[in-house]
């Protein structure tokens, strides 16, 4: 492979903008957005450049590696700091830097009046450099780092707003869950090293034919546990609907667009692993298909914009999540979802961002209405987001959606049908909430508080609106077209088993899926539209909605399960420690302290009982030397 | 290892009323005996197994005692460790000795002294001198805590006095044991290399390598030995309790190393077993204690014992990761300890108070400070990119390739770390500022001057702990191969 | 005349001795079962130096007198001094070296 020396600058300027701005403090207050803007932009310009670069060169050639220094040398374990840009990094470099850098600008208007303005954007940069290292470090160990950075990036940002305690609760509890991950990640590390001596990829990659099944199986198991921490998927899920706790760029950026992607990167750059074990294979698909319906479930119940949005992201790492386990010939829809999912994502939470800044800060649709009015270009740009989550042609979602539906349907065998038809389900679910979504914001009759004023926001904050609406429905077309971005990526999967045929011809699938999500809106329609919305959220509602309403009883399940036992066993312990183990130390002192007491009643001063003392001991003494004698 | 006994001297020379002047002398003193530690360790020939600096004195020739000297890789990083912390302690704590039941000047001999043996700990060679030297570090602390200490710090001095001697008596029966066994098989000596070598039943090494494993194992701390730390740490001022943790907690796992390992090797693997899961105990057990300790001196001495559990996992796992990952993590862990100690301990001079719950909010008010928690907590919690993670990921890698049982548990670990050092940093630092915070003031430039050599050493250790890792390397090797272990074979599964 | 019945004498001697010792409470009888247990120590070392045949129990016999002698000097100025200032010679009441 051929070696590069400028890839370290895609780290490097994001990183250095962090570290300027939080260690200049107060000082940067003023241009702190700024750089933190022009950092971002820079390293999106690198990642612009080493694409041209990599599209002039011969497709052998087109992965290139750097190495930056000799990190962890012990024994057998030799772990270099190095990096990896192939076909696959590069287009998670461009989506992280580019959707960075608008969300960037979109930040320079919309935190204008928060006075931590600056840190806001030193946050920013520290999770693009901590996520691009983990897309581009060349090992186990280094996605680790970057895997660790963008968990922290994360926390940080989630309780950006940290003089609320159940905003600091929210963050601390993404970190904890992530950690619960992470612990995957590291068993899986610790596979690799103990049965192939290496966490490279490469070096992984050409020892897996050598490693037996079920230590594959394993390790492609607990890359399932850290993917499904970092991407919200069951059963690592409950974090995201409280990460809406950070402001709405932050969501947008990291629970949308990049870090609840992470998963699926760590999924697809192992698809060597997961080929050679079809178990493992089959739980992601199991657990991409449950969180897939799961998330669209949550999704229509929630009042709250963002959180309504954030179960909608969890549905659609699911889909992405269940083509990643469809084996080679779904790694690319895999990523093609991805992609056109972050545009259409971004711009979505941009768009509920700019619904926020102009009703003063209100998540409550049910406070909305008939905003298209008076918000138009968030109307437009939301509404095209909307159509190409819905995946109708010739939008962005159309594309990648229906060709996870229809690879779902290739499996073959019941396994295929069960799939395929959970994806179409899941569909129609989704554009029911997303319909919902819609009318309730931007049609009906006006619900606001009395002091609402909407009006439209700044060119700052449109202006990236508008580019990611102009992704949502370019980008699918774009990328399917002559199976450009199949190609692309054709080269670093092993296609050995591609399916030959289709079960079912792919303009069937469309054909099923578009009916489905005419079901869909057409519920939506007449649940929403017809009828009057009420201003407070309805009590009598079916028992569905309401478990909806709860989450579907995750953080129930987590508190009853893991939180309370957890506490109970702290309380528990700290008595213990108390009680037993220190008991048994003072026990010792207590001891000897009563028995000094014991013998002190000896000395009572008479005389005459130290006599008798004496002629006992000295009688025992003989009779004791008489029986040795004998 | 005479420099710092020459500053005490200087210290308690000069009169008693001028404090700033023995704490000057302090400062330069220990500074003085920091380059002198780096200044040797640039000699350091890193693949020489052998001890190197070796100095020889005839002591009491008659009992073949000698006051011999002489350092391997790891003694070497331990001292180092040890010299770079006690510049700092003095710095940190420039207005802790006062109000102390002695004179400030009687603190700063004390803890020139502590140094002294600090350094000849690590660097005995022979077995008596070692075992003098232990008990005799015993004094100074016993002081500094009844002395100088917080709360119920007679007590807790007590405590801590009495649980070291009576692990330092059963060290001190195996030796005699030693000696005598040494007699019969050719000449009385005190001297490790001969002692090695000494012939013996199986019984009698199981029950002498307890004699020394317990005596470390209350030292280090290892559950269910572990109760005289969290007191002591608790009423030791803060700089106490860095030298506490960071260094005397070492000389436990060390003498495991060094003394158990080396003396007693077909004991150690006899035991290994039992003392794997005693390890394992100690991590989760010490975590789970700090995340429900409501002091905030407590939870750091808790963590501390679930980090031990953690060396001694690696010590015991008989793996060259696992046993460098150990003696690094001894090293990384001096510093983790000792910034969230200085740290903790501003933030208690500043409230008057050391309850978490009474902090809150103080991200507001002192940034700089709670920042400064902040990357010592994730130091605590082995986030990748700071030293800490180095360490403890080669410990349990190095642990899962031999005991994978062992390393899955104690890898829930992380989980609980993220748990203790979360919870209190979000009651300290975040949420609104509780009444009687507002006011606290931030760093001034001391104390700036004292974290930030700290947390630089975490972050680029983090990144390039080559330099350290070539050193320890070779003799961590040495030991697992001593042991007769080599490392692991890729198992691929077994296929 | 057989040697054994001084020895039995002996032991009786001393063991009405020590019980003196232990059970009166006057200070000068206490002295002179002191006295008693010396002297019948004496009578056996004599009658075992009569069994033996040599001298050497006879001169054992000397040095025990010199210590009794010794003994009771400094026993009995002891006791006066009591005396003196306690105005009682009972052994029970000069009890205050307890705790």
């Amino acid at each position: 492979m051929t070696t590069s020396t400028s890839l370290i600058y895609l780290i490097a300027l994001p990183l250095a903008g962090a570290a300027i701005l939080l260690l200049g403090g107060r000082r940067t207050n003023k241009w702190g957005h700024l750089l933190g803007t022009a950092m971002s932009a820079s390293s999106f310009g690198v990642g612009l450049y080493q694409l041209m670069l990599m599209l002039d060169r011969p497709t052998e050639q087109r992965p290139i590696t750097q190495k930056l220094f000799e990190w962890i040398h012990v024994g057998d374990f030799q772990v270099d700091a190095g990096l990896l840009l192939d076909q696959l990094s590069i287009c998670f470099v461009l989506l992280i830097t580019g959707v960075g850098t608008l969300i960037h600008i979109y930040s320079i208007s919309y935190m204008s009046e928060d006075k931590d303005r600056r840190r806001f954007f030193a946050y920013l940069n520290l999770f693009i450099a901590a996520m691009l290292l983990l897309v581009l470090g060349d090992s186990y160990l280094s996605l680790y780092v970057g895997w660790e950075g963008v968990g922290l990036a994360s926390y940080l940002l989630i309780g950006f707003w940290n003089q609320k305690p159940a905003y600091a609760t929210a963050s601390k509890k993404a970190f904890v869950m992530n950690r619960v991950g992470d612990m995957g990640l590291s068993f899986a590390i610790m596979i690799a090293f103990a049965t192939m001596g290496t966490v490279s990829f490469v070096g992984v990659q050409e020892q897996v034919n050598n490693t037996s099944e079920a230590a594959l199986t394993a390790m492609g198991i607990m890359l399932l546990v850290a993917a499904a921490g970092k991407s919200a998927q069951f059963p690592l899920q409950a974090w995201l609907g409280d990460a809406m706790a950070g402001p709405t760029p932050v969501s947008a950026l990291i629970h949308a667009a990049t870090m609840v992607t992470a998963g699926v990167y760590l999924i697809t750059r192992s698809n060597f692993v997961f080929d050679a074990a079809p178990t493992a294979q089959l739980v992601v698909v199991i657990v991409g298909a449950i969180t897939l319906m799961f998330g669209a479930v949550i999704g229509t119940a929630k009042d709250d914009i963002k959180k309504a949005l954030a179960a909608s992201t969890m549905s659609q790492i699911g889909y992405m999540t269940l083509a990643a386990g469809l084996g080679p010939v779904g790694y690319a829809f895999a990523i093609m979802h991805l992609l056109t999912h972050g545009f259409f994502k971004a711009g979505m939470f941009l768009g509920a961002g700019s619904v926020m800044h102009g009703m003063n800060d209100e998540v409550n649709m049910r406070k909305y209405g008939a905003l298209r009015k008076f918000m138009p270009i968030t109307f437009v740009t939301f509404g095209l987001g909307y159509l190409a989550i819905l995946g109708v042609p010739p939008f962005a979602g159309f594309y990648s959606k229906d060709l996870i539906i229809e690879t779902a349907f290739d499996a073959g065998g019941a396994k295929g049908i069960i799939l395929g038809i959970t994806t179409l389900i899941g569909a129609s679910i989704t554009a029911f909430y997303m319909t919902r979504v819609m009318i309730l914001t931007f049609t009906g009759t006006k619900r606001w508080d009395d002091d609402a004023h909407p009006h439209e926001s700044p060119w700052l904050m449109w202006l990236p609106m508008a580019i990611l609406a102009i992704g949502s429905v370019s980008s699918g077309y774009l990328l399917s077209r002559g199976d450009a971005l199949e190609n692309w990526l054709h080269p670093l999967f092993n296609h050995s088993d591609e399916y030959q045929k289709h079960l079912i011809e792919p303009i069937v699938v469309s054909a099923m899926a578009l009916t489905m999500v005419s079901i869909g809106v057409a519920i939506a329609y007449f649940k929403y539209a017809r009828r009057e919305v009420p201003s407070v959220a309805p009590e009598d509602v079916s028992i569905f909605t309401k478990v909806a309403r709860q989450d579907l009883m995750q953080d129930r399940f987590n508190e009853a399960v893991f939180m309370r036992p957890g506490q109970a066993l702290t309380t528990t312990l700290v008595a213990a420690d108390e009680a037993v183990v220190d008991g048994a130390v003072r026990g010792v002192g207590q001891v000897a302290m009563g028995s000094g007491s014991a013998l002190r009643g000896l000395q009572n001063g008479y005389v005459r009982s130290y006599a008798a003392m004496i002629l006992v001991g000295a009688i025992a003494l003989i009779g004791a030397i008489w029986v040795v004698v004998q | 290892m005479l420099l710092p006994l020459a500053g005490a001297a200087i210290i308690s020379a000069l009169p008693k009323g001028n404090e700033k002047a023995a704490k000057q002398a302090a400062l330069g003193t220990t500074l003085v005996v920091m380059a002198a530690t780096i200044a040797m360790a640039v000699g350091f020939q890193r693949d020489n197994v052998e001890l190197q600096f070796v100095e020889k004195y005839e002591w009491i020739p008659s009992f073949g005692i000698n006051f011999s000297l002489g350092v391997d890789a790891i003694a070497l990083v331990l001292i180092l460790m040890s010299t770079i912390l006690a510049p700092i302690v003095v710095l940190a704590g420039w207005d802790e000795a006062h109000g102390g039941r002695w004179s400030v000047k009687t603190f700063y001999i004390l803890i020139l002294v502590l140094e002294t043996m600090m350094i000849g700990v690590f660097a005995a060679t022979d077995l008596f001198l070692f075992y003098v030297i232990f008990e005799a570090m015993l004094i100074p602390v016993y002081f500094l805590i009844g002395g100088y200490g917080t709360g119920e710090r007679a007590a807790a001095a007590v405590k801590f006095l009495l649980y070291s001697l009576f692990g330092g008596l059963m060290m001190l029966a195996s030796i005699i044991a030693l000696y005598v066994m040494s007699g019969d098989q050719g000449g009385h000596t005190f001297d490790i290399d001969k002692l090695s070598q000494l012939q013996m039943s199986s019984t009698t090494q199981n029950l002498l390598f307890l004699g020394f494993f317990i005596a470390f194992a209350i030292k280090a701390p290892l559950w269910p030995f572990h109760t005289w730390l969290p007191d002591a740490a608790k009423s030791a001022t803060p700089g106490t309790s860095v030298l506490l943790l960071g260094v005397l907690d070492k000389v436990g796992t060390f003498g495991m190393i060094r003394y158990c390992l080396t003396l007693f090797p077909e004991a150690s693997k006899t035991f290994t077993p039992l003392i794997m899961v005693l390890a394992v105990i100690s991590i989760l057990y010490g975590a789970f204690l700090a995340i429900g300790a409501k002091d905030i001196k407590r939870l750091i001495a808790y963590t501390s014992i679930s980090h031990f559990g953690f060396i001694t996992l690696g010590i015991f796992a008989m793996t060259s990761q696992a046993q460098s990952g150990a003696i690094l993590y001894m090293f990384n862990h001096g510093f983790s300890t000792a910034a969230l100690f200085v740290v903790a301990g501003w933030m208690i001079a500043r409230r008057g108070s050391s309850t978490i719950a009474d902090f809150g909010g103080l991200q507001r008010v002192t940034p700089i400070m709670a920042w400064s928690f902040f990357i010592a907590g994730l130091s605590s919690l082995a986030l990748p990119g700071l030293s800490s993670f180095v360490s403890e990921f080669l410990v349990l890698v190095g642990t899962f390739t031999r005991y994978p049982v062992h390393a899955i548990i104690a890898t829930f670990g992380i989980v609980l770390a993220a748990l203790y050092i979360l919870i209190p940093v979000q009651k300290a630092l975040h949420g609104p500022t509780t009444p009687g915070n507002e006011n606290l003031k931030d760093l001034n430039l001391r104390e700036k001057l004292v974290i930030a050599p700290v947390i630089a050493i975490i972050v680029v250790l983090g990144f390039y702990p080559s330099p350290l890792l070539n050193v320890i390397n070779p003799a961590a090797k040495h030991v697992v191969s001593q042991m007769g272990f080599t490392d692991p074979a890729p198992t691929n599964g077994g296929k | 005349m057989d040697a054994s019945n001084y020895l039995y004498i002996s032991a009786l001697l001393f063991t009405i001795g020590a019980v003196g010792v232990v059970v009166r409470r006057n200070a000068i009888v206490v002295f002179m079962c002191i006295e008693l247990m010396l002297n019948a120590a004496n009578l056996s070392f004599v009658t075992f130096s009569r069994i033996n045949g040599n001298l050497d129990g006879q001169v054992m016999a000397f040095f025990t007198m010199v210590v009794a002698a010794c003994e009771v000097v400094v026993g009995l100025a002891i006791i006066v001094t009591i005396y003196r200032s306690r105005r009682s010679a009972s052994v029970d009441d000069a009890s205050l070296l307890k705790r």
